[in-house]
């Protein structure tokens, strides 16, 4: 008895919550709002720009939204302040690594690539060809299966982390949702 | 079981939970929180706050592993535990299953052994379970089922297309399919609703209470008997010896982390089989120095858990109908007896794979991102079947629990340190396996199959994990006898899968429960004519 309650209680407070901040939170959804508001939790703008380039490389825009679109970075800058802190160095070191990999091989940042090249360059990565001494150790290839891993996550998973905006991987898979009638509890 | 056998037998329990009573809202629909899948958190905990693990990697390299890491081996902290969030399969184990040695004789390298006690002995034991937890379910179509006194309670479930495609196929090469046992309410039961049939199940609490655990059934009845007082948030850290050498209780950390002393006349361990072996080793005095009931240093070894050898087929058309939660035909066919493989196990189809997991399904040598990755994740998502079982492990001495020497919990209690070993026979029963798994989708007309023995160089004891305190006759290569009482301590018990001796090419669910009421019934028998454990 006590397990149904709680778990009823805990809902409706919730649901209630919820309604409250959607009331009060849509009068800073302006346009000038957001611009002068909003920060990345942990990426700095260059390094938002660089993961969006490599979401976009991992799950790319075709007639579904790619990565950068459905909120990977997003997804992966708020994890990096929550479950995966242990991760922060590894994307820096990684993010650096590629710049300063792209800066001596191309002479350019990694979004300025070709749409080829950077998929040729990442495939370097992800089969732990790099020979720059910022890949020494095998961190070419855990970093790259981090951030692949992760932006899977992103696109794929629960959008209430911040990815997978709008459902849109449920509705490229025909998943229904919310899942049946009567579980319509999707927190955002 | 334990604590409702004792307890309406009218001795006074206090049961300790290390979480807390858990809900279906506080995660719902998520696939990165939830209990096999868990790269953000585990659903019923436990949380990466407070716990730690060290695993040791089969290079013998080692590191500290947080329970959202699969290699972290959890189970469900909160009432009711791994039945919470369980698949809810309800197998009985074959009469085999308690007699590997005697049925395969000795496996080089391997510690295997027959139980201390038969299915027979047991099988009064399931039915109680069967019935008091409550099962859906038909062995009449299954011959290798062991023998019955009583049929299981509910009707079987119903299948979906992809099982019903797996069922018919089944038919055609001469096995024998039939609707698994489960957990779960195929009709209303126990005072609990049908089931709803969400994709969600495997990994979540339910919605509607139609699963079946420990929290909805035996724990209730424990708590009403007003004899059984149940302390959530409280996690024992030690087992408490006296000048004499005798148990008197268990020393814990109450929810505000406070140091408590629980005295007790008997005290029964059912934590699984790792965090049962880390309280026995974690408890070392003078009487004791190599910790409780570890004198010829057998707590802890024989950590096994299934491999899962596996097979997937692409269809056609659609062979997902979102009529949850996936799996529901099982062949029981390669359990035993395949020529020159020690054990074997059963096949069935998975539960609904959630997108993300999707997302690492490919054909070997297919890339895992790109444009082609999200083209075969759109086009395929719903025709893929895969079909899977648990395969029965082999047990080795050094596949072991130790306590860290170094690595503490939040509360300060030495960890767990998990180590693997593998044999050769495991690896070619998974191939023999995955090979028949490959044959039934072939059949039930997949035009591209691919498969996996299944089999990682890792510790893979999961929410499977058993052997840690085997019962046995002799005390000198096992830690407990054939009741689940620790050999050289009258007044200290085992009840969960620790016990196991081998553990079946089955999920343990059914069996950790029916070994629950043995404990119980024994010591509930033994306390009511007089003895008094000392």
């Amino acid at each position: 008895m006590k397990f149904e309650m709680t778990g009823k209680d805990k809902l409706n407070r919730r649901g209630f919550v919820h309604l409250a901040v959607l009331g009060t939170g849509s009068i800073c959804l302006l346009p000038g709002c957001m611009k002068s508001t909003y920060k990345w939790r942990f990426f700095t703008d260059s390094e938002a720009q660089l993961m969006d380039a490599l979401a976009d490389q991992i799950i790319p825009p075709d007639e579904w939204p790619g990565g950068r679109e459905s909120g990977v970075t997003n997804f992966i800058d708020k994890q990096l302040v929550g479950p995966y802190v242990r991760f922060q160095s590894k994307y820096r070191k990684g993010f650096a690594a590629i710049q300063e990999t792209c800066e001596t091989r191309y002479h350019k940042k990694f979004e300025d690539l070709t749409w080829d090249e950077q998929t040729i360059f990442l495939e370097s990565i992800e089969a732990g060809n790099m020979k720059e001494s910022a890949w020494a150790g095998g961190f070419d290839k855990e970093f790259f299966s981090m951030v692949r891993d992760h932006s899977m996550q992103a696109y794929y998973g629960s959008p209430r982390h911040g990815g997978n905006k709008n459902n849109m991987s449920y509705k490229m898979l025909k998943l229904d949702y919310p899942l049946i009638i009567g579980q319509n509890r999707y927190k955002t | 079981m334990v604590a409702k056998e004792l307890s309406i037998a009218g001795l006074s329990v206090v049961l300790f939970e290390r979480g807390g009573w858990i809900s279906y809202d506080d995660h719902t629909d998520d696939e990165l929180i939830s209990q096999p899948i868990s790269p953000l958190g585990t659903s019923c905990g436990p949380d990466d706050k407070r716990y730690r693990r060290v695993i040791v990697y089969p290079d013998g390299g080692s590191r500290i592993v947080l329970p959202s890491e699969a290699d972290y081996n959890n189970i469900a902290a909160c009432v009711g535990s791994g039945t919470v969030s369980y698949a809810a399969l309800a197998w009985r184990y074959m009469q085999e299953d308690f007699k590997m040695k005697s049925t395969y004789g000795h496996v080089p390298g391997s510690t295997i052994e027959d139980w201390p006690i038969s299915y027979e002995d047991l099988e009064q034991c399931y039915e109680k379970a069967e019935w008091e937890i409550g099962v859906a379910g038909d062995d009449s179509k299954n011959p290798f089922a062991p023998p019955r006194k009583k049929p299981q309670p509910m009707p079987p479930f119903s299948h979906n297309k992809g099982a019903r495609l797996l069922n018919d196929a089944a038919l055609r090469l001469g096995f024998h399919p039939f609707s698994s046992p489960v957990l779960r309410n195929s009709v209303p039961y126990g005072g609990r609703p049908a089931c709803i049939r969400m994709r969600n199940c495997n990994g979540y609490p339910c919605p509607v209470n139609a699963k079946s655990g420990t929290h909805n059934t035996v724990i209730p009845v424990a708590l009403a008997s007003g004899n059984c007082e149940l302390r959530t948030h409280c996690v024992v850290s030690e087992i408490i010896v006296n000048e004499q050498g005798r148990i008197t209780g268990v020393s814990y950390f109450d929810e505000d982390n406070r140091k408590k002393i629980q005295p007790a006349n008997i005290v029964i361990l059912s934590a699984s089989a790792i965090e049962t072996a880390r309280l026995l080793l974690n408890s070392k005095s003078k009487f004791f120095p190599k910790g409780l009931g570890n004198e010829n240093s057998w707590v802890g070894k024989n950590l096994q858990g299934h491999a899962y050898p596996k097979a997937y087929g692409i269809f056609e058309n659609d062979v997902y109908d979102d009529f949850g939660p996936g799996s529901s035909v099982t062949i029981c066919d390669f359990n035993h007896h395949n020529p020159g493989i020690v054990g074997g196990g059963y096949l069935t189809n998975s539960f609904f794979i959630r997108p993300y997991s999707f997302a690492d399904i490919r054909p070997p040598g297919t890339k895992l991102w790109g444009k082609e990755h999200k083209e075969f994740q759109r086009l395929n998502y719903k025709k893929v079947i895969k079909v899977h079982g648990p395969y029965q492990e082999i047990p080795r001495f050094d596949q072991q629990v130790e306590v860290d020497p170094e690595v503490k919990d939040l509360w300060g209690i030495p960890v767990a340190r998990l180590s693997p070993s593998k044999i050769e026979t495991d690896s070619k029963g998974c191939n023999f396996i995955a090979g028949k798994a490959e044959l039934w989708l072939k059949e039930a007309g997949a035009y591209f199959i691919w498969k996996s023995s299944g089999t990682g160089k890792g510790v893979g004891a999961m929410s499977h994990q058993a052997g840690t305190c085997r019962m046995g006759n002799d005390p000198k290569t096992s830690v407990t006898d054939k009741y689940g009482r620790v050999h050289s301590i009258p007044n200290l018990f085992v009840a969960d899968a620790s016990l196991h001796v081998t553990n079946g090419g089955f999920n343990p669910a059914l069996t950790i429960m029916a070994l629950g009421y043995r404990v119980g019934g024994f010591i509930a028998s033994e306390w009511n004519r007089g003895n008094r454990f000392k």
